[in-house]
């Protein structure tokens, strides 16, 4: 069971409290009705899966209930940082 | 008897009787199953696996490999494979051996070891597979019955199990030497010591020789743990650290009860414990190898460190006459303990051509022969080891054997640190070639390994690495038995090594020759040669057999050991209890039960339940001798010809709240918003960005800026979420506040012609007319005065309202309606009869109509769309080439011409003479009886059915083909005229 | 390679078996080869032995990161079972079984396919009614599955909790009888020997590092720690591991990789017959011939390649099968561990030709593809040598993702209402 950090209630927390939602930095079209068949694919389908850094979205739902945004290595299992939703991607660089 | 007089920890002045396989035996307070047996002269206690051998312990430990029993307390409480050399004593308890027949001493099985040479590894592989039907029906069968040891248990656990979680700051596996030295530099943290032992000490146990600090090692181990119980420290014994997880959690079973004579009240049998420690000290120690030689499993045969435990801590000597085979020092310190409490040594026989001068001195000083440079070809004897052959040796030779008769053969190949933890942690691993042993290195865990665990030998050097975990000094330590060795394959021999019996996983009967045949076939890296041979698969999981086993193996592929690899440790450490894993989610607790608040009336009133996601729901009401259909089909009947009333509290209920409110409702539904007014209802469907229903539900506009929405019963949580998910990331410009209040509200329906009757006299502050009050209204008022949120809305097509109140007062609410509805002659109905009246309207229940694959198109359902908005979720992916091409499966009715019911689930084709595999057009999505209708009713989804009306399809069932008319999916009152007072 | 059977056993063993062959050698890489797959899992060693046993393809090397067989085929819980919904994956899975049936022979190598039956237990009424739509629609399809009352599985299987009281009863259940477990690593090592035998080239301990692509944008060959390797035609066969290995021929696909975990108990006799699964309690369980409790538990909630898996699956699948056999309680867990799968978006597999020439894929099996071993092997094996698919797997291509015509199978299962 992982600990997670939740930027928003600045707390480390067994992953009980949270959910897992998926890749993160995936902006959902503002007119997704002038999306190519090609380009919907990658928006709903298309995930980059790393061996390594991946940057993931959270739920703090047993919580505040906010989502959120990690960098997790998916080798170790790693944190290697949180932050809120809407932050910019951190740099990897900046993490090591 | 072979208990010594004043040697050990066992109690004898507190006799404790047991039996084993139907024999009493008697031991004392503190043995276990084991040491009380060879006590009591009795070494042979199981057959091996395959050869069904005969086998004695050759551990004191839980890393015991042959002496495994079948355990039982009474009715229900029997468990198989249970390790003697961990079981303790207690009046009464029930033994007995495992895979023998028809007796332990005389075991049929044993017609396996004659031809053991068939047997080779992987033989099943080569054969077995002619004729070809013999597999399934002979060679199968007889395989099966001839593997597994014990028996299952056959009747429930009447033990109850628990877990509790605990944070510390430190937390210690091992509560030998190293383990409570670290505990006590600890000082002043909160400091968990967990032991896997009945008793704390560890090795100390064994060696009460050692002088620490001047105090002898039991005095000093009895004062010290006093200390740390003192200063705080939770010392936990018979604790079992299974596995390691992420982040320094820590897994622990805790056996409470198994080693009691009488079962206290309300004590579980084990605990699970979830610990999260800021800082994991691993101090396990290590694992005693054995010698792999021909012959190396007779009972009698042991590990020279269990021989000298069984001494030491238990008071039993585990021969009269032993010899010693060592390529280690450490056994030169067994042989004279066993010499000096009256044994008899015959012999120590070393691998080594020289050996340190103060061991050749005591062991002349204690009168025992020496053989250096000796190696060790076979022993003798069925069930008991007889005698022992041994060879001196020089380089590249073997000489001439001599018989030494014997009655026990205690063994050292030398010592493996125990890094169970360690690997399950990820931990890397270095190979020390000098020590023929991997020892840990880096770990992404906050976590240290120490003592003997991390290749320190001897108490001192435990003491001192347990103590500088945390800065702390250590005491001194006199008569402490450190030494070396020299790790062996298999011992030289003069025989032909190709039929040796030299075993290196006792319980799989894995011999030295099943793992060279292994390499000789191809098997290049140590998990095929594992998997090929099942060394290290056995329920000792290798901590005797796997180092033996690598070491072979890189012989026979003449590498050196780290590219043939180590097998990774797995959890859990020794084998554990399901019950411990389980826990309390047993029987009703195995997951939560939700009901409502009207759920206890149901019960009372006689309702068959049905579980839908978590809840449980009144399925039908069923009068005395009514059966399922009858009583449905009566439900029915009395909402459509007077009133019902149903528990919808079940319906999920999510508020949706603030000046954007209608925008991002807007651009959930695929319905338009901004049109409906307060006061008034719309039917919503939601659907997933691809296009496809996920769910549905009518919402109530309460005010300007307030949505009640419902979900269906089992999406309530889904759907939720989903929405949190847009309005956080994607729309957090939108001014909206989104709350569950499923469970605030209890939901009352009151459906059929007289429900308004019924009503009204009990409602304030809205007329329940047409005009004040039309179908698809909803409003704030007070229902019996009670607090209600008022809904008219259908969903079974008679005039229908749903009456939300606060929830704990549902049963109150219900039961005013239940008597003001006698003279309507009110009829409770359940989930089953709902599903009924609605079937008969057309209305789709997501989930049985729809499966995740049908749009909003498909299921009839276009006019739902609000085709001018830009945009809503799923309006794009509705619009990709699969979800608009010709052929898709639409929504439909389907009368059966022969007025049978159809079987939900049924597949339905348009050729009824096609041969199979049959082109299936799509299947019966819901099926009933219908009183309304008169005839069983369905739906379906058929390819292209919207523009199939009135056409024949055909279901073929297994005894006949059904035709079956396609029809609109509304079969009752097309018009809504019934939803008019 | 020397033929196996009970006399050749004998006659080794009359010799101290000091005469067996190597089942398959160890290679090293030469410089080109006709084909190049990726894993040496069952399905990359299968469609190395189809390829030269079917399609003349004899200048093929298996290459893999680890040693053969280590993967998902060697952690899995092996179930064999056909009885799925869709058209297109009953036929698949169906073609597999039918492979299966002969396949110790095919390989003259035991792989036990054990055809002991699979029961999946339906708990609610939603899955009454999914599990009847299954059992009609692989009536006819052909695929053998039928409807079982409380009474009659609680007979198929005795142990069985079918207590009206409990949490969940059972209601009933859907056996298909030609469903079974194998041996999973028999099958790994069966078709590397068959393989080999004909020439194939089995390159273990090699991690492959890159696809290289022509100025034309075709396949060229592969980067691997042992070089580069000159090939005309890659298939890449790399379960969890896949989605990264194909990113460096710039091909992105609609894949996440999730640990998936598993168990066995300690050894008894024979009490269990057959497979029960039970998605409603998520656990799937049946009985080894060593006599080992196999129980199936699902993937954590994140994508991970560690290997680790969390304590929380664990004990629910335990209760879970502890709630179902109550009998168990008082067994032991005597081994736990962890595999990788790659999920795709609609749970079914993708076995397709790629935009990029000459490289090929399969992957997406999730928790499944095991059973799948010899069926997929056979088609994309297929797949390369024509440079087209096999019927079978044509609907399983990358391209669904983008038209929406998925093979849902996990949605037709649906969700509660």
């Amino acid at each position: 069971m992982l600990l997670i950090h939740c930027p928003y209630c600045d707390e480390t927390l067994p992953e009980a409290e949270f959910t897992y939602a998926g890749e993160a930095h995936i902006v959902r079209p503002l007119d997704p009705s002038a999306q190519t068949d090609e380009q919907w694919e990658t928006f709903m389908f298309i995930r980059r899966n790393p061996k390594g850094p991946h940057y993931e979205r959270w739920r703090h739902l047993h919580g505040c209930a906010r989502y959120f945004n990690a960098v997790r290595d998916t080798v170790t299992d790693k944190f290697l940082t949180t932050y809120k939703a809407g932050e910019p991607r951190p740099d990897l660089e900046s993490l090591k | 008897m072979t208990r010594v007089p004043g040697k050990g920890r066992v109690d004898l002045s507190q006799p404790v009787e047991f039996t084993f396989d139907g024999k009493t035996f008697r031991g004392g307070k503190g043995d276990t199953v084991a040491s009380a047996l060879l006590a009591n002269g009795v070494h042979l206690m199981g057959r091996s696996f395959k050869y069904h051998r005969p086998r004695g312990p050759v551990a004191a430990g839980s890393e015991e490999p042959n002496a495994l029993i079948g355990t039982r307390r009474g009715p229900g409480r029997y468990e198989p494979n249970t390790r003697a050399t961990v079981q303790e004593i207690w009046q009464g308890l029930q033994t007995n051996s495992q895979n023998k027949y028809p007796s332990l001493k005389f075991d049929i099985g044993a017609v396996n070891d004659a031809a053991y040479m068939m047997f080779s590894a992987g033989f099943y592989y080569k054969t077995f597979m002619w004729p070809k039907n013999f597999w399934h029906k002979v060679y199968e069968p007889f395989i099966r019955a001839a593997a597994g040891l014990g028996v299952s248990p056959t009747e429930e656990d009447p033990d109850t199990y628990a877990s509790r979680n605990l944070h510390c700051d430190v937390l210690i596996v091992g509560a030998g030497p190293a383990g409570i030295a670290a505990a006590k530099a600890a000082a002043g943290q909160r400091v968990v010591l967990v032991d896997e032992n009945a008793e704390a000490g560890g090795t100390l146990l064994s060696e009460p020789q050692a002088v620490i600090d001047g105090v002898p090692a039991w005095d000093w181990l009895a004062s010290e743990l006093a200390a740390l119980k003192a200063a705080g420290v939770k010392v936990m014994t018979r604790t079992t650290a299974i596995a390691y997880y992420h982040q320094n959690m820590v897994g622990l079973c805790e056996r409470l009860t198994d080693h009691l004579p009488t079962l206290p009240a309300d004590t579980p049998r084990e605990r699970l414990w979830r610990v999260r420690a800021k800082q994991v000290i691993l101090a396990q120690g290590a694992l005693e190898k054995p010698l792999v030689f021909n012959g190396n499993d007779r009972p009698g045969v042991m590990l020279a460190g269990s021989a000298q435990t069984y001494l030491n801590r238990y008071g039993v000597l585990v021969g009269k006459m032993p010899v010693v085979v060592t390529s280690h020092d450490s056994a030169w310190y067994a042989a004279f303990d066993l010499q000096k409490a009256g044994a008899k040594v015959q012999a120590i026989v070393d691998l080594r051509g020289t050996v340190r001068d103060d061991l050749l001195a005591e062991a002349k000083l204690l009168g025992i022969p020496v053989k250096l440079s000796h190696t060790v070809t076979a022993t003798s004897g069925r069930l008991r080891i007889r005698s022992v052959r041994v060879n001196p040796t020089s380089p590249g030779k073997v000489g001439a054997r001599v018989e030494i008769a014997c009655d026990a053969l205690l063994m050292s190949g030398g010592w493996t640190p125990s890094l169970h933890l360690f690997s399950h942690t990820q931990g890397k691993l270095t190979w020390d070639a000098g020590r023929t042993t991997f020892l840990p290195a880096a770990t992404p865990e906050d976590c240290v390994i120490v003592g003997a665990s991390a290749g320190a030998w001897g108490i001192e050097a435990a003491l001192r690495a347990g103590a500088a975990a945390f800065g702390g000094t250590a005491p001194t330590v006199e008569h402490d038995r450190t030494g070396s060795g020299v790790s062996q394959v298999e011992l030289p021999t003069d025989l032909n090594a190709g039929r040796a019996k030299a075993f290196v996983d006792y319980q799989n009967d894995v011999t030295a020759k099943d793992l060279r045949l292994a390499v000789r076939e191809g098997m290049s890296s140590i998990e095929h040669v594992k998997r090929y041979t099942t060394n290290g698969m056995a329920t000792d999981q290798g901590k005797l057999s796997n180092i033996n086993g690598l070491n072979i193996a890189a012989d026979a592929l003449n590498r050196r050991q780290p590219e043939v690899g180590l097998t990774t440790f797995r959890p859990p450490y020794t084998p554990t209890s399901f019950g411990a894993f389980a826990g309390y989610h047993r029987g009703t607790h195995f997951e939560v039960t939700r009901k409502t608040q009207i759920d206890s009336w149901a019960a009372e009133n006689g309702a068959v339940f049905e579980p839908v996601g978590q809840w449980r729901r009144a399925w039908y009401f069923p009068k005395t001798g009514e059966t399922m259909d009858a009583a449905v089909l009566r439900e029915c009947r009395s909402v459509r010809a007077g009133v019902g009333i149903f528990d919808a509290s079940t319906l999920g209920k999510i508020e949706v709240v603030g000046p954007d409110a209608t925008e991002f409702m807007n651009r959930m539904y695929t319905n338009p918003w901004a049109g409906l007014k307060p006061g008034r209802c719309r039917y919503g469907l939601l659907l997933g960005e691809d296009g496809y229903i996920r769910d549905d539900g009518v919402i109530g506009r309460m005010s300007q800026d307030r949505f009640h929405v419902t979900t269906t019963t089992g999406g309530a949580a889904r759907v939720l979420n989903m929405m949190e998910d847009y309005l956080q990331t994607e729309w957090p410009d939108l001014n909206v506040w989104l709350t569950s209040v499923t469970e605030q509200w209890s939901t009352i329906a009151l459906n059929g012609p007289h429900a308004a009757k019924l009503l009204a006299p009990l409602v304030e502050g809205v007329d329940l007319t047409d005009e004040a009050f039309p179908h698809m209204s909803c409003v704030e008022c007070t229902v019996a005065g009670m607090p209600a949120r008022l809904f008219r809305v259908s969903f079974t097509g008679e005039i229908g309202f749903e009456v939300n109140v606060p929830a704990p007062m549902g049963r109150a609410l219900w039961e005013v309606l239940w008597k003001a509805g006698q003279q309507y002659g009110i009829t409770a109905y359940g989930t089953e009869t709902m599903h009924v009246l609605r079937a008969e309207k057309g209305y789709i229940i997501v989930g049985q109509d729809t499966d995740g694959t049908v749009t909003p198109h498909d299921a009839g359902m276009s006019w739902a769309i609000g085709a001018k908005k830009p945009d809503f979720v799923g309006k794009r992916g509705m619009a990709r080439p699969d979800l608009v091409a010709k052929g898709r499966k639409q929504l439909v009715g389907l009368l059966t011409e022969d007025r049978s019911r159809l079987e939900e689930g049924a597949q339905i084709v348009f050729d009824p003479d096609q041969p199979i595999p049959m082109k299936m057009v799509g299947h019966v999505t819901s099926s009933y009886l219908s009183d309304a209708v008169g005839q069983p009713i369905a739906l379906a989804l058929v390819e292209g059915g919207h523009d199939r009306m009135g056409q024949t399809v055909h279901i073929p069932m297994p005894d006949r083909t059904i035709a079956a008319k396609i029809t609109g999916a509304v079969f009752v009152d097309p018009e809504n005229a019934r939803l008019k007072l | 390679m020397s033929r196996f059977s009970a006399l050749s056993l004998l006659k080794h063993s009359l010799s101290g078996h000091k005469n067996w062959s190597k089942q398959w050698p160890d290679s090293q890489p030469k410089a080109e080869y006709d084909v190049i797959i990726v894993g040496a899992g069952g399905h990359g060693l299968g469609a190395a032995y189809y390829l030269s046993s079917q399609h003349g393809i004899t200048n093929v090397a298996v290459i893999d990161k680890g040693w053969l067989g280590g993967g998902n085929t060697g952690r899995n819980t092996t179930i064999i079972r056909s009885n799925y919904l869709y058209d297109e994956s009953a036929r698949l899975f169906d073609h597999s079984v039918d492979l299966w049936e002969n396949l110790s022979q095919e390989l003259n190598y035991n792989v036990m396919y054990s055809r002991r039956g699979c029961l999946m237990l339906a708990h609610t009424v939603h899955d009454v009614q999914s599990f009847k739509r299954h059992i009609h629609s692989n009536r006819l399809n052909g695929v053998d599955n039928r409807w079982l009352t409380t009474e009659e599985c609680k007979e198929f299987v005795p142990c069985l909790n079918t207590s009206r009281d409990a949490r969940y009863p059972v209601m009933g259940g859907a056996l298909q009888e030609r469903a079974g477990t194998a041996r999973h690593d028999a099958v790994a090592w069966g078709y590397a020997r068959g393989a080999a035998a004909r020439g194939v080239d089995i390159i273990q301990n090699c991690a492959v590092t890159a696809i290289r692509r022509n100025p034309d944008g075709s396949v060229a060959g592969v980067e691997t720690s042992k070089g580069f390797i000159k090939a005309r035609k890659v298939g890449v066969s790399a379960a969890g591991h896949t989605s990264v290995v194909m990113q460096t021929a710039g091909v992105n696909l609609p894949l996440e990789s999730y640990p998936l975990q598993a168990l066995v108990s300690e050894p008894v006799k024979p009490i269990f017959p057959c497979v029960v699964m039970s998605n409603a309690v998520h656990a799937y369980i049946s009985q080894s011939d060593k006599g080992e409790l196999v129980i199936g538990s699902g993937t954590d909630q994140y994508t991970s390649y560690s290997q680790r898996g969390g304590l929380p699956l664990i004990e629910h699948t335990i209760a879970a099968i502890t709630e179902v056999f109550p009998i168990f309680n008082r067994m032991r867990m005597l081994r736990k561990w962890g595999g990788i799968v790659d999920v795709t978006p609609d749970r079914s597999a993708i076995i397709s030709k790629t935009p990029v020439g000459g490289l090929y894929v399969n992957c997406g099996w999730g928790t499944g593809g095991f059973k799948a071993t010899p069926g997929a092997a056979h088609t994309f094996a297929w797949t390369i040598a024509k440079d087209e698919p096999h019927p079978i797997n044509a609907p399983f291509t990358m391209e669904r993702f983008r038209t929406g015509r998925l093979i849902d199978e996990a949605a037709a299962a649906a969700v509660a209402h």
